[in-house]
């Protein structure tokens, strides 16, 4: 205890820091310490904040610094650190005090060595290759005689005269030069948008549409022509709907847009051979080609004519032709007079042959024939037809005879009795039902008087009732009523009301009707 | 024959029928209509060819852009 309380007043002395004081101490030592470094390593995480700033580490086999770079400074790196990529960072040291850190601000970074280059080269080719990018059925045919040629390269210079002197030469075209930066940090992004604003240009718009788009750029160092390994070129330049010539560096380097675009040529000059065919080669041609034409025609026009007069030299002579028929002819109509002629006599006499045997008295004869027949047989018509009648009457009266003869009166007869019997039979029987009838129902109600009441009344019985006209069998009941009626055989007595006489009378029409 | 407008051919297609028409000419196994026919097809195409071979001016012009980095217009390059 004592050995703790003895420390402090030990050093009581010395000064005592805020933790801010301290944390502002050590960044100025280290900010003033290593204000430039280039720093190697290998890349770790890699983090693009939203905010456009970039945090990212490196590493080596027992370290790791963290590394910052601002929104702006991001834009400018003219190579974006990948994750496994070998660097060189170069920036300065410096601390964040909020975490007890310390960290890089990177201003620039570059592979580290030619060897990580190309291996991050290769890493991204197959990456865009793996995406289809390069796919052979992607490639356009360049036009065979474009008439406006897009030009995306540095305005001055050895590469865009070079393409202008060898199309000069060839074939001279409309060129639009759409200039661009072809090496540093602004490069890959305006190229681009160079290949991406070509095609966006419409048919008949402000500014002609390029049929083709050169795409050139001279020889460099493997990062001076890393802007054409950029992604986004590559990206541009394979979705071009318009045909696109890459010639970028010497022949001996590749860029990835050379396996994007529809044909790579290997210098700018050979881009423009490649644009367009030479123009007096085409005009010998079309010459050659004309007379080609005119010589064919003519062959063939030759040809026939020479066919025509030997076949006309083989065709026979016109008279040779028709003498013949001629000849038949002239015979023919040599013997027609004379054949007329025949044929007439002849005819003549056979008409004479046939009217010699035509004589009236012929047909006279045969009339009077047919006239005698008519006769005869007129004659015995009117006989004929009475004999018939005669026959027919005789038929019909035997058949009448043969119905008179029937004897049907005695029959009706017959029936006449038949029925008189049975009505009698019918009338007695249902007179002897209907006297058995009445005599059972006068049974029958003698039966029913002798059941009722009434006839037992004549027997001295009475029957009783109260006011109301129930019947009282008790005396009980008999006494609740003031009032009473009593029914005997011939009429109804009322007790207990005010006179009996009065109760009978009111009773009386009731007895009267009764008794009717 | 094809039945394209002359007129609207590209230079390559007016130049591939003229050959046709010629080769076929020169086989001679066309009936004599046809072939004249095909004769004078094949004026017209060679007139569009010599037309198209004789457009042959050289302009170059350079894309300028407003502020916004758009392409707004050309400017005329010369002495390249």
């Amino acid at each position: 205890m004592s050995d703790l309380l003895d420390d402090p007043r030990e050093g009581a002395n010395e000064p005592e820091f805020t933790v801010s004081e301290i944390s502002s101490a050590v960044k100025r030592t280290i900010e003033g310490t290593f204000d430039h470094v280039r720093i190697r390593g290998e890349v770790g995480r890699v983090v693009h904040a939203r905010s456009g700033h970039l945090y990212f580490d490196i590493k080596d086999d027992r370290s790791v610094l963290g590394c910052t770079a601002w929104k702006g400074q991001a834009a400018r790196l003219t190579v974006m650190p990948e994750e496994g990529m070998e660097i060189i960072a170069t920036g300065r040291l410096t601390t964040f005090p909020g975490q007890s850190k310390y960290q890089m601000n990177v201003q620039d970074v570059a592979v580290a060595g030619e060897g990580a280059l190309m291996a991050m080269l290769e890493k991204r080719k197959k990456k865009l290759a793996a995406e289809g990018l390069f796919d052979l059925d992607r490639k356009q045919d360049t036009p065979f005689l474009p008439e406006v040629i897009g030009v995306v390269t540095s305005p001055t210079g050895a590469v865009i005269r070079d393409i202008l002197h060898r199309l000069r030469d060839r074939f001279p075209r409309k060129v639009l030069i759409w200039p661009v930066a072809v090496q540093g940090e602004r490069c890959a992004q305006e190229v681009a948008r160079a290949i991406e604003g070509f095609n966006a240009f419409t048919d008949g718009g402000a500014l002609p549409r390029p049929d083709l788009i050169i795409v050139a750029r001279g020889g460099g160092s493997i990062e001076d022509l890393w802007g054409f390994n950029e992604e986004i070129v590559v990206r541009a330049a394979s979705a071009s709907n318009i045909p696109l010539i890459s010639a970028v560096g010497h022949e001996t380097d590749t860029t990835l847009i050379d396996f994007a675009s529809d044909h790579r040529a290997p210098t700018p000059t050979a881009a423009a051979e490649r644009a367009v065919p030479v123009r007096a080669e085409l005009l010998a041609r079309l010459e050659e080609t004309e007379s080609r034409r005119i010589n064919a025609m003519r062959v063939a026009l030759n040809y026939r004519g020479e066919k025509l007069r030997d076949l006309s030299r083989a065709l026979p002579r016109k008279d040779a032709l028709l003498g013949q028929s001629q000849q038949r002819l002239d015979l023919a109509s040599a013997r027609l007079p004379s054949a007329l002629t025949a044929r007439v006599s002849f005819g003549r006499s056979k008409l004479s042959q046939a009217s010699g045997a035509l004589r009236p008295s012929l047909l006279a004869r045969s009339l009077q024939v047919a006239g005698e027949r008519v006769d005869d047989r007129a004659k015995r018509l009117s006989p004929a037809l009475a004999r018939r009648t005669r026959t027919a009457q005789d038929d019909l009266s035997k058949t009448a005879a043969r119905y008179n003869n029937i004897a049907l009166a005695p029959q009706i007869e017959r029936r006449k009795t038949d029925f008189s019997n049975l009505l009698a039979r019918f009338t007695q029987a249902a007179k002897a039902q209907q006297t058995q009838h009445t005599n059972k129902l006068d049974a029958l109600d003698r039966l029913r008087l002798t059941l009722g009441y009434t006839a037992t009344l004549d027997r001295g019985y009475a029957v009783v009732r109260g006011a109301d006209g129930t019947v009282l069998t008790r005396k009980k009941d008999a006494k609740s009523h003031v009032t009473l009626e009593i029914e005997f055989a011939d009429g109804t007595l009322r007790l207990g009301e005010s006179g009996t006489t009065k109760a009978s009378k009111t009773k009386a029409t009731d007895d009267q009707g009764s008794l009717f | 024959m094809s039945d394209a407008k002359v007129e609207e051919m590209s230079f390559e297609q007016a130049m591939g029928e003229l050959e046709q028409v010629v080769s076929q000419l020169e086989r001679g196994d066309v009936p004599l209509e046809q072939s004249i026919t095909l004769y004078e097809h094949g004026a017209k195409l060679k007139k569009h060819c010599e037309a198209k071979l004789k457009e042959a001016e050289e302009k170059v012009a350079a894309i300028t852009f407003d502020g916004d980095g758009a392409p707004k217009g050309t400017t005329p390059v010369e002495g390249l």
